[in-house]
């Protein structure tokens, strides 16, 4: 009796002992193996339950392998693993718990789990709802962001018991806005989506209206009574120029079997071809049929005589069309739902605009903030002076290389920007005062001839230039802290550099007008400017005035070559492509005074800006758009926006 | 007409000098030539040569409304280029055609007309992603309407242009500045691909004259050759005629003294424009002229700076003497392609090899500040003292 309560007992323990210890993964694994090995939907759920209780890196590494289809079986014991591809084609496998190699295997001795995609999605979702609860917060970070980037409808309930659990306010609140948008794509409740959309209202963000837009898709229907579906979203009348066409709606109809086919072009030729005889078709001579009426006639004659199938006429077509009515009808179910979503992408596309209307104004004053640096050294050199400088855009330029020849030996970009900038200046400086001693001051009576002498010195600083450093194009790097945009919300945005640009050019302005208006070289060059023979009878150098101011202006045409080299490339070209731009600036602004070449800057800036806006693809036509404009605008302002009056005005 | 004109060739024998010599040089270059002569003169490089004379040709228009007029217009390549637009437009049109028609003579039902017109717009205008005729080539069957067009289309831009800029009395280096504008306008626009005249593809293959696929181009380009001497000297003779009239002491009065001209009596902004449009026509036909023997022509010839390198051809040649553009013209510009084409030797210094194609800008450069600082009056001026009174 003791001995058979012993068996009894040893037999139990037996039984019991390897479920109750849950000693370990692979055993819980295994007890599976069957609904693992030819898992579906159906049985699927209770195994993924189970492992999924057992917890931990195993278990979630398991689903993820069990997904991705890397788990195998070995098929003598049925032991599940994983596996690794040896060079001899067989496979080491490895524990699923310990990730310890336990053997190799020949490629007939293993067989790999293959999931179906219902179950992979089964498996996806069940590790998003594991990592989006997990305790490392940057687990839960990467599913959110894997989650955002490809939601599914199966990811919701997940998403919505996760936000309930989430500490952390800023996870919680994108958890939130994503369970928000999966809700009103994906939740059945017509009401809860609704209210979903409606939430929406303020939100200017792309994902938004990504998923808001296809919620008004319509397709197109075709009835013979009158519509009545009330999802409906218009009727169209099809017209030759319209957005259905006449060849596309009857073709519509044609489809559905209720008018016959008409015969297309390409038939009617082949037709004709097929039915030359002698030289003629239907007693029409082939070589006649180079006109569409002598084409029609003999195909009309060919299917008369039933050769050919009758042609449908345009009468026939157009009876055919006035019988049926064409609409669309929402692809989403729900009017509620559609209603929602128009009213709420309404709203949105409102605030939209309003906001690129500012991100519009913002390039506008960053265009304008880039000519006004390019022209403010032309302003004072052909403004005040009255000497044209097509050496300008090279003097930009230079300043540009001298960026990057500093950036080649002091390789922290903030420090060397901070050397750049008075290196720019002096070089450029001594470059203008140089070409003033040596060209310019010759020529004072004859500005024409300047003209051509200073472009004689662009043409060969340019190619100097092409001959130092290369055609391609040299980097100017801008330092991290002017890395990166200003985001200020998903629409508007600008780029540091160009709001250092902005700031530069307001400094440079303010610098220049106090430097003209309330210094004593201001008052000197502007005395040597009305006229320069009183002004030397006052004692004034008017020499040294005129090489000081020339080389003022062309100093800050180095620093500006700095700012415009840290967002364009910096090449040989670089200052040509802004010299006609800057003596519009100058032109139209009006000459002589710093005024003047910022309202030219401002008005230039915002106008090109504003045409591209109209034919957003186009910068081309929008540049030669406004350059037609400045050229009617001198008409009525040949003196620029800000005009000198007085003796001052004289030529 | 026969009296008079001899009478101004007597008074002004330089005219007739430099009429001679260039047909002196026409003769000499059909002698060379290896379609009619002995054929030392090879037939790329007759075509430079015909080029160079319709730069020369432009150098005169530039002398006339710069030298003369006082007029410093930075954007008369735009009507050169304008000029061998509407020429091209034929050029193009009229060969593709043939090419259509020819491809499709065997086909068993003969074309209609919309379908060669469509045929033929896939062809030139597949390279911009279009099949359709812009409404600017609605005249390009015709070459007889494209050849008014030359001369229409550049005029009537001119007209506008200067109507509009002498009006206003926009006048010096402003002037100039919207001159240069509006070539750059006009050069934006055609890179367009919907501009209609194939963006920056250019027309192209213009040097294949429609229906004359037989005759070698030795031969067509002899007669694009002559065609622009020919067209030289009538340039030559009749800006010459104008300047040596009473139209001309105005036009000079004007340069020196645009506003005591005006207070004589005399209307300056109906001269001005007269003179402008007349120099745009005559780089608009020394343009048409050009392209044929070039071949191609694409927006990027009428940037600005090309119009700004005609004012230096002139400026090196000498201003307000017209055989001095000529001259400046084709010194500067054979130079330019033979320093820039590779075939200059190289100068060894040692420890640095000057190359040509890389330092002849610099060079040109320099020179150029050389000749307006020290030179004013640049070649021409040389001749001065063996012309007295003849210019100026």
């Amino acid at each position: 009796m003791i001995r058979i309560i012993a068996a009894f007992f040893i037999a139990f323990f037996m039984l019991v002992l390897p479920v109750s210890a849950q000693s370990s993964f692979q055993d819980v694994a295994q007890s599976h193996f069957p609904n693992i090995k030819r898992g579906s939907v159906k049985t699927a759920p209770p195994v993924i339950a189970d492992i999924q209780s057992y917890g931990g890196d195993v278990a979630s590494r398991f689903l993820q392998n069990w997904q991705s289809k890397n788990i195998w079986y070995r098929k003598s014991d049925e032991r599940l693993v994983t596996v690794q591809q040896l060079e001899n084609k067989s496979y080491r496998l490895f524990d699923l718990e310990t990730e310890q190699a336990i053997g190799e295997a020949a490629k007939s001795d293993i067989k790999q789990v293959k999931p179906n995609s219902g179950l992979r999605g089964l498996l996806g979702s069940a590790l998003v709802a594991s990592q989006l609860i997990s305790d490392d917060l940057s687990v839960r970070k990467a599913s959110l962001d894997s989650l955002t980037r490809n939601p599914k409808p199966n990811h919701l309930e997940p998403l919505r018991t996760a936000i309930a659990k989430e500490k952390n306010a800023d996870l919680k609140s994108r958890m939130s806005r994503l369970e928000r948008l999966l809700t009103m794509q994906f939740d059945t409740n017509t009401q809860v989506r609704v209210k979903a959309i409606e939430s929406f209202t303020d939100d200017l963000g792309l994902d938004v209206r990504a998923r808001l837009n296809p919620m008004l898709n319509a397709t197109l229907k075709v009835s013979q009574t009158e519509p009545t579906d009330q999802n409906m979203a218009r009727i169209i009348t099809p017209s030759e120029t319209g957005e259905l066409p006449i060849d596309k709606a009857y073709s519509m109809i044609v489809s559905q079997g209720w008018a016959p086919a008409s015969v297309s072009k390409d038939a009617k030729q082949k037709a004709l071809v097929e039915h030359i005889q002698e030289s003629k078709v239907g007693g029409i001579l082939v070589s006649d049929l180079n006109t569409l009426a002598n084409r029609e006639t003999a195909y009309t004659k060919l299917a008369d005589a039933g050769l050919a199938l009758q042609n449908v006429s345009e009468v026939q077509i157009q009876e055919a069309l006035s019988k049926v009515y064409f609409y669309e009808v929402y692809t989403e179910q729900s009017p509620e739902v559609v209603k929602a979503a128009k009213t709420t992408l309404d709203s949105i596309n409102k605030k939209v605009a309003f906001s690129q209307a500012i991100d519009l104004f913002l390039d506008g004053l960053s265009l304008a903030s880039i000519f006004f640096l390019a022209a403010i050294g032309l302003a004072i050199t052909f403004g005040v002076m009255r000497v044209i400088n097509m050496a300008h855009g090279e003097f930009i330029m230079m300043g540009a290389y001298t960026g990057y020849v500093v950036q080649q030996f002091v390789t922290n970009y903030t420090l060397s920007i901070i050397i750049a900038i008075p290196a720019a200046f002096m070089v450029t400086f001594a470059a203008g005062v140089a070409m003033e001693r040596l060209v310019i001051r010759h020529l004072y009576h004859r500005p024409l001839e300047t003209l051509l002498a200073t472009f004689g010195v662009s043409i060969a600083l340019q190619q100097l230039a092409k001959n130092i450093f290369g055609t391609q194009a040299r980097p100017l790097t801008s330092p991290d802290w002017l890395g990166g945009a200003w985001e200020i919300n998903d629409v508007i945005s600008i780029s540091w550099i160009r709001v250092a640009i902005f700031g530069l050019s307001i400094l440079f302005f303010l610098m220049l007008w106090f430097t003209l208006n309330k210094t004593r070289l201001g008052l000197e060059t502007r005395a040597v400017t009305q006229n320069p023979r009183m002004a030397a009878s006052m004692g004034i150098n008017p020499d040294k005035i005129n090489m000081l101011t020339f080389g003022l202006g062309s100093g800050i045409a180095g620093i500006a070559g700095i700012a415009i080299g840290l967002f364009a490339k910096v090449t040989s070209e670089l200052g040509s492509d802004y010299i006609v731009q800057s003596f519009m600036t100058v032109v139209v602004g009006g000459v002589g005074n710093i005024w003047g070449t910022f309202a030219g800057a401002t008005m230039i800036g915002f106008l090109q800006k504003g045409i591209e806006w109209f034919n957003p693809s186009n910068t081309l036509a929008a540049q030669t758009f406004m350059i037609i404009f400045i050229i009617i605008f001198i008409q009525f302002r040949p003196r620029g926006i800000i005009a000198l009056k007085g003796r001052a005005a004289g030529d | 007409m026969n009296g008079p004109l001899t009478k101004f060739l007597l008074n002004h024998p330089s005219v007739l000098a430099f009429l001679s010599a260039l047909a002196l040089f026409t003769v000499f270059v059909t002698i060379g030539s290896e379609a009619f002569g002995y054929g030392f003169v090879s037939t790329s490089f007759v075509k430079t040569l015909g080029k160079t004379l319709c730069f020369c040709l432009i150098a005169i228009a530039m002398d006339l409304v710069w030298g003369y007029c006082g007029i410093l217009s930075l954007g008369h390549f735009a009507f050169f280029g304008l000029g061998g637009y509407m020429i091209g437009m034929w050029l193009m049109y009229e060969r593709t055609r043939l090419i259509v028609v020819e491809a499709t003579q065997n086909a068993q039902i003969p074309m209609t007309n919309q379908e060669i017109q469509d045929a033929i717009g896939t062809q030139i205008f597949g390279v911009v992603g279009g099949s359709e005729f812009p409404a600017i080539w609605i005249f390009s069957h015709s070459l007889w309407i494209q050849l008014a067009l030359v001369v229409l289309v550049p005029g009537l831009l001119a007209l506008v242009f200067g109507w509009l800029a002498f009006r206003s009395r926009v006048t010096g280096v402003y002037l100039s500045i919207l001159t240069q504008a509006m070539t750059l306008a006009l050069a934006l626009y055609l890179f367009q691909n919907d501009s209609g005249l194939r963006g920056n593809n250019g027309l192209s293959g213009l040097q294949n004259l429609p229906n004359l696929e037989e005759t070698p181009q030795s031969v067509i380009s002899m007669w694009f050759f002559w065609a622009s001497a020919l067209a030289l000297g009538l340039g030559y003779l009749i800006v010459k005629l104008i300047v040596e009239s009473k139209l001309g002491n105005v036009i000079r009065g004007i340069r020196d003294d645009e506003a005591r001209v005006r207070f004589l009596g005399y209307n300056v902004e109906i001269y001005k424009l007269f003179v402008f449009t007349l120099t745009a026509v005559i780089a608009a036909i020394a343009g048409a002229l050009y392209y044929p023997q070039a071949g191609i022509i694409n927006p990027a010839e009428i940037a600005p700076i090309a119009s700004i390198y005609l004012a230096v051809w002139v400026a090196i040649g000498g201003r307000g003497r017209l055989y001095g553009a000529v001259i400046g013209a084709a010194v500067v510009s054979l130079l330019s392609s033979w320093f820039t084409g590779g075939q200059a030797p190289d100068i060894s210094l040692g420890f640095y090899t000057v190359k040509w194609v890389d330092w002849w800008l610099v060079l040109l450069g320099i020179s150029f500040v050389a000749v307006t600082l020290y030179a004013p009056k640049g070649i021409g001026g040389l001749f001065d003292k063996f012309s007295k009174g003849d210019n100026q």
